[in-house]
């Protein structure tokens, strides 16, 4: 678990940042064999520009299961952008890219 | 510090689960979602009500034939001082799917996959320069492919 794909790209001033993050995403609603399956989900994601914080997330258990993002931020190319996320359960992760 | 916060989130779990053993809480409050994020999305539920028609565009499929991945995207690039966009769903059991505080470099803009478990509207909520306006759009979650 924890398998980030991070894809900073730059086009006229702003970089297009796309993530994808592998995660189960489990609201602990949903029933398998009449076990309720433990709540797991990311709660908090991160995205920083050159250090900057750019975007601070609050996420709910009703985004996908392997969720995907696209945020925009003003930049140029070669621009390091990390992303970082935790999940209720208190996992980590964190990726870093270098804008295209 | 890392172990004392784990005891500490264990203890926490634990009185919550006693609560709900107590049958005090139902079973949604208590594992959809932290008591913190539960808070925010009533917020946001009670400020959506009172939001105007925003001018900023929001995607959403009129149809999504799979629930569990409902794509919508808000653009709000032409808007200054965009601070915060939210994705609200007013039929899931934890209406609020996601809330992006954007501060420096960031352009009003998110794109996102979300679940939907019936037919519901779905609101985009965008405050900008401390003033939150929504476009809400339904859409309609047809599993089995009939529309209906």
């Amino acid at each position: 678990m924890g398998k980030i794909k991070l894809k900073p790209k730059a086009r006229k001033g702003v970089i297009g940042i796309k993530a994808l993050i592998k995660h189960p995403m489990e609201t602990g609603l949903r029933k398998k064999k009449g076990k309720i399956v433990p709540a797991n989900y990311i709660v908090n994601i991160l995205v920083s520009h050159n250090g900057n914080m750019v975007v601070d997330a609050d996420i709910g258990s009703s985004v996908s299961k392997d969720p995907y993002f696209k945020f925009n931020v003003a930049g140029a190319k070669g621009d390091t952008i990390e992303l970082k996320y935790k999940d209720n359960k208190g996992k980590t992760g964190s990726a870093t890219a270098k804008s295209k | 510090m890392k172990r004392r916060l784990f005891l500490k989130s264990a203890m926490a779990s634990s009185a919550v689960a006693t609560v709900a053993a107590a049958g005090l809480l139902t079973p949604s409050m208590v594992f959809a979602n932290s008591a913190g994020f539960k808070a925010k999305s009533d917020a946001a539920g009670a400020s959506s009500a009172s939001a105007g028609k925003g001018s900023f565009k929001f995607k959403a499929p009129k149809i999504a034939e799979n629930g569990a991945v409902v794509p919508m995207t808000v653009d709000a690039s032409k808007m200054n001082d965009v601070t915060n966009i939210s994705f609200y769903v007013v039929n899931n059991s934890t209406p609020l799917a996601a809330s992006f505080n954007l501060s420096g470099a960031a352009v009003g803009y998110v794109s996102t996959r979300i679940k939907m478990g019936k037919t519901s509207p779905v609101e985009a909520l965008v405050t900008a320069g401390g003033v939150m306006t929504k476009v809400s759009q339904e859409v309609k979650v047809t599993i089995g492919g009939c529309g209906g």
